[in-house]
């Protein structure tokens, strides 16, 4: 948990948004194999991972639902 | 026993300004470390999307003495002129050999590189447009990380990623000697002893509340270089981008307002009328962002907090901005939870990049007032990319100039290192007290039991240097931050954590990384304080007009006792001449 943690962190503060509040407040309750779908997700490229989440290029069909899930995270104004 | 290795040159940072300097040096068949806290091709250079400027003249008639002119007064002409000379003579031959280690530039129908306009970029010192800015599509400085790194593998500069650097190690003869490091994924001390170290550390902006950085940038190597004794160059000059969606930062680009997108308070009123009559909601970046800072202190900011304004493009139509903004839309949606096709955009300044830094020189070297001048050299320390302050941004920034500072000083600091490193073969002994102060005070981290956290101090700090050293700043305000942050920073010694294991121990890593951030905070608030005038980002509203007469000089802070000193700023060019300051309009 705490190698994922340090692999949320990314070279664009949108990428930071997305992947630490999800790790903290739902990768712990994801199946396994997801999980592992989640581990993967973190070695991919910056740019590749910014193109996936806003839309601007195909999303891979293994990452799909990962991707939703991070997205349909709420990010409620403190 | 500390695990010791030995190079001819440690890299601290593997953003563009560390890989740039690395690859001169691995070039040059030295022995190369590059330590970075995150994977490089991972560093915030990626962020950079705009391009890079050099007079190319591929578009448009140019040369390098104009861009020259507007990056003078871009800086409000705080930048010094002989490494604005230096840095513009060479951006094409630096654009040039990025092609030729295979940079993908876009390209113009006749094969040559790809130039877009951008703000502050003239021709014939002030007139019309110029189209200076080459760029890989919206993606030159993940480009250029890529390139710069492949290239590294292949001249075998050794990477040490996941390595957090801790300290320098400084004899007491002032040469620095190397750094010291905590290996991340095993928790472990390493000490690289190197005859040349160069910090590429990047920039700071996470001292505020509201900023458009990744979570790494927390001025690593600022507080080194603090710890170290040496002092830190213009801190009080930030640039905020007018809009940022407020807590999370993530950036409103300018395009939306250049295709018709206009800010609104909390009454509806289009207020960049009453501040830029002509240009409205397309003026420069710091003038509509102290416009909105002015409205959220009038009390005319939305929301519950009343601490934004609202940017809408509704009137686009459903079909525009789904062609022309899909992005946006997205940030908008997932971050400020607003559908832009309905709602306006909440937005807010935000911080962006830090102009300030270490002070270094042309080749890169770190210098600072000593027996025998303001700028005696520190042997074996360098320092290049935003976390330097060389300083050819001045007062303020202009866009593409950021990529161009990051290989035009790493090639120049790696060239210099490679020339101290022929003229001082032997390494000088290690002081191994300076180690194992170093390792004290990581090792304060390990005790239980404190009353306060590192998140809480951490976002108080940002609160604070948000709200009183933000856009908008006066001597009553800025007192009142320090004073603040004075009690915030008193509690750190009651912090503690409460994961106290070995591997990536990302706590630990946080609170090594607000020990950093801290002192950055207070020698921005201070030299702040000293700065009775408006120049570029920095502007007092108790001192509306720039000062040439008292003010026409960098700010030097020591963490010790908050001391403050000051040197002249370089008028001389190398080679042409001096551009005197004027009044800067647009």
């Amino acid at each position: 948990m705490n190698r994922l943690r340090w692999l949320c962190r990314r070279g664009m503060l949108e990428l930071d948004s997305w992947l630490a509040p999800f790790l903290e407040t739902r990768y712990a309750d994801l199946a396994p194999e997801l999980q592992g779908v989640f581990a993967r997700l973190l070695d991919q490229d910056d740019l590749a991972l910014f193109d996936w989440f806003t839309g601007a290029s195909e999303l891979p069909d293994e990452f799909r639902f990962v991707v939703a899930a991070i997205k349909s995270t709420r990010y409620p104004r403190s | 026993m500390i695990p010791k290795r030995r190079f001819d040159a440690v890299i601290v940072g593997g953003g563009g300004a560390g890989l740039r300097a690395a690859l001169q040096l691995a070039e040059a068949n030295l022995k190369v470390a590059l330590i970075s806290k995150v994977f490089p091709t991972r560093s915030h250079t990626v962020s950079a999307q705009g391009g890079i400027t050099a007079a190319l003249a591929n578009v448009s008639d140019d040369n390098w003495h104009w861009h020259m002119y507007d990056t003078v007064k871009g800086s409000d002409y705080l930048g010094d002129q002989d490494a604005i000379e230096f840095m513009c003579r060479n951006a094409s031959s630096a654009v040039y050999e990025l092609e030729h280690m295979g940079l993908p530039f876009s390209r113009l129908d006749n094969g040559k590189i790809y130039q877009r306009p951008f703000g502050g970029q003239s021709q014939n010192y002030g007139g019309a447009q110029a189209i200076r800015t080459c760029a890989a599509a919206d993606r030159t400085g993940h480009a250029l990380l890529h390139t710069l790194y492949q290239r590294n593998i292949a001249a075998r500069t050794q990477f040490f990623d996941e390595f957090f650097a801790l300290d320098l190690i400084r004899d007491a003869d002032g040469y620095v000697l190397g750094v010291t490091a905590m290996e991340i994924e095993s928790g472990e001390p390493w000490v690289f002893e190197a005859r040349t170290t160069l910090l590429a550390t990047g920039g700071a902006c996470r001292i505020f509340r509201h900023s458009t950085n990744a979570h790494i940038n927390t001025g690593d190597g600022l507080g080194m270089v603090l710890r170290a004794g040496l002092p830190l160059e213009d801190m009080e000059f930030w640039q905020f981008h007018p809009t940022g969606i407020p807590e999370v930062g993530s950036l409103i680009t300018e395009g939306v307002r250049g295709e018709g997108g206009f800010l609104v308070n909390k009454l509806g009123e289009k207020f960049m009328a009453n501040y830029a009559p002509n240009a409205k909601d397309l003026a420069s970046r710091d003038v509509v962002s102290r416009a909105i800072a002015q409205e959220i202190r009038a009390g005319r900011g939305c929301g519950v907090h009343g601490d934004y304004v609202d940017l809408k493009i509704e009137h686009l139509g459903t079909e525009k901005i789904k062609a022309r903004l899909p992005g946006i839309r997205e940030l908008s949606m997932q971050f400020a939870g607003a559908d832009p096709i309905t709602d306006p955009i909440p937005v807010t300044p935000t911080a962006h990049y830090m102009m300030g830094g270490i002070p270094s020189n042309l080749h890169g070297q770190v210098v600072s007032p000593a027996h025998y001048g303001p700028e005696e050299a520190v042997p074996g320390l360098y320092a290049a990319g935003e976390c330097a302050c060389v300083s050819v941004h001045g007062a303020n920034r202009l866009g593409g100039n950021s990529l161009l500072d990051l290989v035009v000083f790493g090639r120049a600091a790696g060239m210099h290192m490679i020339e101290h490193l022929r003229e001082n073969p032997i390494p000088r002994p290690l002081p191994q007290a300076e180690v194992e102060k170093s390792m004290a005070r990581v090792a304060r981290w390990d005790r239980k039991g404190g009353t306060e956290t590192v998140a809480g101090l951490r976002g108080e700090m940002q609160r604070v240097m948000q709200d009183h050293c933000g856009v908008y700043r006066s001597e009553e305000l800025l007192l009142a931050g320090l004073e603040k942050l004075t009690r915030v920073a008193a509690r750190l010694p009651d912090a503690a954590i409460r994961d106290h294991s070995k591997h990536f121990n990302t706590a630990r890593l946080e609170a090594l990384e607000l020990e950093n951030l801290l002192p950055i905070a207070r020698a921005t608030l201070v030299s702040a304080l000293a700065r009775t005038e408006s120049r570029g980002a920095h502007s007092r509203e108790d001192h509306p007009q720039r000062d040439d007469r008292q003010w026409l000089r960098h700010s030097l802070y020591y963490c010790q006792n908050d001391q403050l000193d000051y040197k002249p700023v370089k008028l001389k060019p190398l080679t042409v001449e001096s551009f005197q300051p004027k009044e800067r309009t647009y």
